[in-house]
């Protein structure tokens, strides 16, 4: 097989893991520590893509919307959380579910009622917009090599924030045993607050880097969420190495599913079945590791440490 | 009990008959929220121009158009079609942006022995086997634009080619259109998840590692310039060329030209209309259309527009009396109105017979960012699923 297409391929998967690694442990993060079954960190997703691009566009500058939408969505996931989630908590999931996908259907009417259905083109810098040799005779579009950075730095970030940090070892904590922390004297609403804060601003730097290839556009969180929710149920819900590992696998799977399945079928089947046999049986390749998994390992494949 | 409600009902519905007398009812079925709306909307906008055109009036009847809004799904189409037939009573159904939502609506308008009018969607099956003699199209079947493409494709010498279309109704029709005149090699094929992909990474990837002449792509709506911005981003821009059939249209040029994608100046596709074609109601229409709204109409606007006038050459060839439905489907078949795209004939399964021509992306006089037409590619073309179409009646 050609290596310099299975290596490009292989880039695309990782590229779209880490977009679903931001989504995933923002998801992960307010599932595990507050218990709370939130749809509409979809819609996080899109509000950092129509909010951040309208930074960018209105600065003129890519890097200088991407610096001012974080603060942004931390202030936009902080209120959202205050007006509307904080009264969910005692309730069960079902409650979670409705309330939250509530809060789909608000956002999409208001970001339509701001931006217009049409959506929005985010441009990028020159230097950005083409793409480059990387060795090897690969060549590589730029953007997507500067999500795979920017992705792995936010990872790292992250890493060091909930390994070495105090305000990490509380999220640690609350991922483990939420009553004995509090129990312990942890402030409890000021953490969720915090944790709401740091998923809604994950879910908006995702939103933010994939619009220049995707572009904008209401509801564009919704499809995202589902990946993100069998990312997190694959990589053990709580856990943001879980998450990590979860989102890259998926990502590689489905991208080299969509690439090689049908070559693959064609072995052995005829061409018109293998073509419209290919395109299904890919999409459908991530929900059946997510079953496998949940069939051999219910608690996901990197649980938190305690938690059950 | 179930008796008197019977009773009640047609009570009602005698009640209702007399104000239909001076009015007509019809219903428009289009993409009205999601962001697939901004098709709708220009589709709306030009059905409003029109029956503004003609004063609100086709023949002595005023006219009453009631809109509805497929949302982008084919059920919620079909929900809403139920809607017009059934509590809305129009005397006729029109529009339809999308081949599954049509597929799945059009046995409701037909059921109830209304005349139904596709303003877009020409799916294969509703031009062959599943013809019928209520349905009418105005715009095209699927395959025809493709195969004028493909046609394109071979003057051009272009010896082999990259498909990528979404994978429903449409795109299938698509991919078989220009694969039916495409005498070239077809080097690979994908067909992706429709709506919801947004990324093509994997499949430009496929493409720059096959090495092609030319890729062929459709993509509607919204989804058009995420594709070709990362066409574009991945290098193959100035390698293989882009060929598109439905892609670029007056919808998306402006988007483009407002994020200075020079890219697509340039670009070829094939088209039964354009704005600068020169027929004196294509004139009319484009210049008013521009006047009203200020920008230029779509294909899609397009197609309304003759949609319009269509229903009003039906209604006034039987002198507003509506209930003669053979005499309207008769007058539908002659196509005997004004049409954007010049004269065309209307073929055995009620879709045109009627030129294809190239188009090409340029800037205009005053620097915005349209199509130029070029020569005919196709001429007096039927689709090639008229002969499969046995109309009963």
């Amino acid at each position: 097989m050609d290596y310099v297409l299975l290596v490009e391929q292989f880039l695309n998967g990782f590229q779209l893991g880490i977009i679903l690694f931001l989504m995933a442990a923002g998801l992960t993060l307010v599932f595990g520590i507050m218990d709370l079954v939130n749809l509409a960190h979809g819609s996080l997703f899109m509000i950092g893509a129509f909010v951040g691009g309208t930074l960018v566009i209105v600065t003129d500058s890519f890097l200088l919307g991407f610096l001012l939408m974080i603060p942004a969505m931390l202030v936009i996931g902080i209120a959202v959380e205050l007006v509307a989630l904080r009264t969910l908590y005692p309730r069960d999931h079902l409650d979670h579910v409705l309330a939250t996908f509530g809060l789909i259907l608000f956002f999409n009417e208001a970001t339509r009622l701001t931006w217009g259905p049409e959506g929005l083109i985010v441009p990028l810098p020159a230097f950005l917009d083409g793409s480059v040799a990387i060795g090897l005779g690969i060549t590589y579009p730029v953007y997507r090599l500067v999500i795979i950075a920017l992705g792995l730095a936010v990872a790292f970030g992250l890493w060091v924030l909930v390994a070495r940090t105090r305000i990490g070892m509380l999220i640690r904590a609350g991922a483990s045993n939420r009553t004995m922390a509090g129990a312990l004297g942890v402030n409890i609403p000021v953490l969720f607050s915090i944790v709401f804060g740091i998923g809604a601003v994950l879910a908006g730097v995702a939103g933010l880097i994939i619009t220049p290839i995707t572009q904008a556009a209401i509801g564009m969180g919704e499809d995202v969420l589902i990946l993100a929710f069998v990312v997190i149920v694959i990589g053990g819900i709580g856990s943001i190495r879980g998450a990590f590992i979860a989102a890259i696998l998926t990502g590689v799977i489905d991208t080299m599913g969509r690439s090689f399945l049908d070559v693959f079928l064609l072995l052995f089947l005829p061409e018109n079945a293998a073509e419209s046999a290919g395109p299904a049986l890919s999409s459908m390749l991530i929900y059946v590791l997510m079953a496998a998994i949940l069939f051999f390992r219910p608690q996901g494949l990197f649980p938190p440490r305690g938690a059950g | 009990m179930f008796r008197k409600l019977m009773g009640t009902a047609a009570a009602l519905t005698l009640l209702a008959t007399p104000s239909l007398a001076d009015s007509i009812k019809i219903g428009f079925v289009t993409t009205l929220t999601t962001p697939a709306a901004i098709i709708g909307k220009d589709m709306k906008d030009a059905v409003d121009l029109a029956v503004e055109s003609m004063g609100g009036k086709m023949g002595n009847l005023d006219v009453e158009i009631v809109y509805g809004d497929d949302e982008f799904n084919s059920q919620k189409g079909k929900q809403a079609t139920e809607r017009l037939v059934l509590s809305d009573n129009v005397d006729i159904v029109a529009g339809y942006i999308w081949s599954n939502v049509l597929l799945a609506s059009a046995p409701v308008v037909l059921g109830a022995d209304k005349i139904l009018i596709s303003a877009n969607a020409g799916p294969s099956p509703l031009a062959g086997a599943q013809c019928h003699k209520n349905y009418f199209n105005v715009s095209w079947q699927n395959d025809q634009t493709p195969m004028a493409l493909g046609e394109l494709l071979n003057q051009q010498g272009v010896k082999s080619l990259y498909l990528i279309a979404p994978n429903y109704a449409a795109g299938q029709n698509m991919v078989a259109g220009v694969e039916r005149t495409f005498k070239g090699t077809v080097v690979g094929k994908d067909m992706t998840v429709w709506p919801s992909q947004r990324d093509w990474s994997a499949e430009l990837s496929k493409v720059k590692a096959a090495k092609p002449e030319g890729i062929f792509t459709f993509y509607p709506g919204p989804a058009g310039p995420a594709f070709i911005k990362q066409y574009q981003q991945a290098g193959l821009e100035g390698q293989v060329p882009l060929y598109s059939v439905y892609t670029l249209d007056s919808i998306s040029l402006p988007l483009f030209q407002k994020a200075g994608m020079e890219t697509v100046l340039g670009t070829k596709m094939t088209q039964f209309w354009a704005p600068d074609l020169d027929f004196p109601q294509n004139k009319k229409f484009v210049a008013d259309f521009r006047a009203k709204y200020g920008r230029y109409p779509s294909f899609y606007a397009a197609q309304a527009y003759d949609s319009i006038f269509s229903i009003k050459s039906a209604v006034e060839a039987v002198g507003g009396d509506l209930k003669n439905v053979d005499g309207m489907r008769a007058a539908m078949r002659k196509a005997d109105f004004p049409s954007v795209r010049g004269p065309f004939k209307m073929g055995n399964n009620h879709h045109p017979i009627q030129n294809f021509y190239e188009r090409t992306v340029v800037k205009d006089a005053d620097g915005n960012w349209t199509t130029a037409v070029g020569r005919v590619v196709l001429k007096d073309h039927q689709d090639p699923y008229a002969s499969q179409c046995k109309m009963a009646g």
